[in-house]
């Protein structure tokens, strides 16, 4: 089969849009699948998949660390910190941990050698398994500052030896943590809700995804009968649709019960399982198109 | 004695500035001299970390009172380091802030937020 290892994300440009619903039910509705959940701030396709958990592993970042009795006072590193995590107060150094981004680079300026590195976990990978979808969950500690090292290991260390698909559910946003999460993707879904706010937030990912020169296709959320304005914002601008959700109660409880809607319904199993295979066409498609 | 205060104009009639770190201007004033001077916050433009910024300024001049309607969590910690003591300004303009710290009328700011960080979002 051709669609071994494709990567898929599925974005939003807000919270609530159906990011989770749709990455949990085409990993779901795969044969087997990879099912990445990349919105560390607030993981929960976990809470669907109730995985058991294999193996933990703590992130660990790099901070700074000042010894104080080399300092020379020169400011270099308060200077150059593009996030003001250090200070100089009373004649010492001063670091705001929970700021830091960890590049490294006071450490590298210093030129009394006087900043060093120490490690500290901001937060864990989880490993577990659900049927047939092995579920990756990246955990960000509570007031860090970016979760870009844990989606980084996330997706380093989910490439499937068996080529299976793997769908990565996405922070939700356009801004570096959602870059990261898409970078090595195939293919991005974007899932839109039918309202000017939906438009606004779908525009977001849609450049997002130009921008980043992929291949995209976007999911009608929550559709209801009459006019739908990120329908016509797709038509507008020559966006494939490649799926359909109406607006559905059955879905919704479903859904607040954190239930796994095409493990419990044949007919939400046949929805998903005809997007799956819209967007494997697709992506087989871009393959041949791009190859 | 100096005392800063962050304003949305580079004047005494300005209003106070309703962010401490993000303020465009810092009044800088000496209750002793008497005279004042402005400063352009660089830290408008931070990415992050703008109260810590916008502290280690008002630190660097010297200043032992800073007037402000609100301060962060972070910028509390780098002036409480650099001992200067923050009171809560009243509605109106800076000279007015000036007059009620002279006479002893204003307070001192016990409530420092966590912060409205932009997120990476």
């Amino acid at each position: 089969m051709k669609n071994s290892g494709t990567k898929i994300a599925v974005l939003s440009g807000k919270g609530g849009t159906g990011k989770t619903l749709v990455s949990v039910n085409l990993a779901s509705v795969a044969e087997k699948s990879i099912y990445i959940d990349c919105d560390v701030e607030e993981p929960n396709g976990h809470l669907f998949f109730k995985p058991k958990v294999v193996c933990e592993e703590d992130v660990i970042v790099k901070i700074p660390s000042v010894n104080e009795s080399l300092c020379s006072g020169c400011r270099k590193c308060v200077e150059f910190c593009k996030y003001n995590a250090l200070a100089f107060i009373k004649n010492k150094p001063f670091v705001f941990e929970e700021i830091c981004h960890s590049c490294g680079g006071c450490a590298l300026l210093c030129p009394e050698k006087a900043i060093s590195e120490k490690e500290k976990s901001i937060g864990k990978v989880q490993k577990g398994i659900s049927l047939n979808v092995t579920v990756n969950t990246g955990i960000l500690n509570m007031g860090e500052a970016s979760g870009i090292p844990i989606i980084k290991k996330l997706l380093n260390e989910s490439i499937s030896k068996e080529g299976l698909p793997i769908f990565i559910d996405c922070p939700p946003g356009s801004a570096c943590i959602v870059m990261e999460s898409i970078k090595d993707t195939d293919y991005c879904i974007l899932v839109a809700e039918p309202t000017l706010f939906g438009v606004h937030n779908l525009n977001m990912v849609y450049e997002l995804v130009r921008l980043f020169d992929k291949s995209y296709g976007v999911v009608l959320n929550k559709c209801l009968d009459g006019e739908n304005p990120a329908e016509k914002f797709c038509k507008e601008n020559n966006i494939p649709i490649i799926g359909r959700i109406m607006f559905d109660n059955k879905l919704g409880f479903l859904n607040s019960d954190a239930k796994i809607a095409v493990r419990e319904s044949e007919k939400f199993k046949q929805l998903f399982s005809s997007l799956l295979e819209t967007v494997m066409k697709e992506v087989q498609h871009e393959t041949v198109v791009n190859s | 004695m100096k005392i800063a205060i962050p304003v949305d104009e580079k004047s005494l009639k300005s209003s106070v500035c309703s962010s401490f770190g993000r303020a465009p201007y810092f009044l800088f004033y000496n209750t002793v001299t008497k005279k004042d001077y402005f400063l352009d916050n660089r830290a408008v433009v931070s990415q992050g970390g703008a109260g810590i910024r916008a502290s280690q300024v008002i630190a660097d001049h010297g200043v032992k009172a800073l007037l402000t309607p609100q301060c962060g969590e972070n910028a509390g910690k780098v002036l409480s380091k650099a001992e200067v003591l923050v009171y809560k300004s009243i509605p109106g303009t800076a000279q007015q802030n000036i007059d009620e710290f002279e006479a002893d009328r204003l307070i001192l700011l016990n409530e420092f937020h966590s912060g409205f960080h932009s997120h990476e979002k």
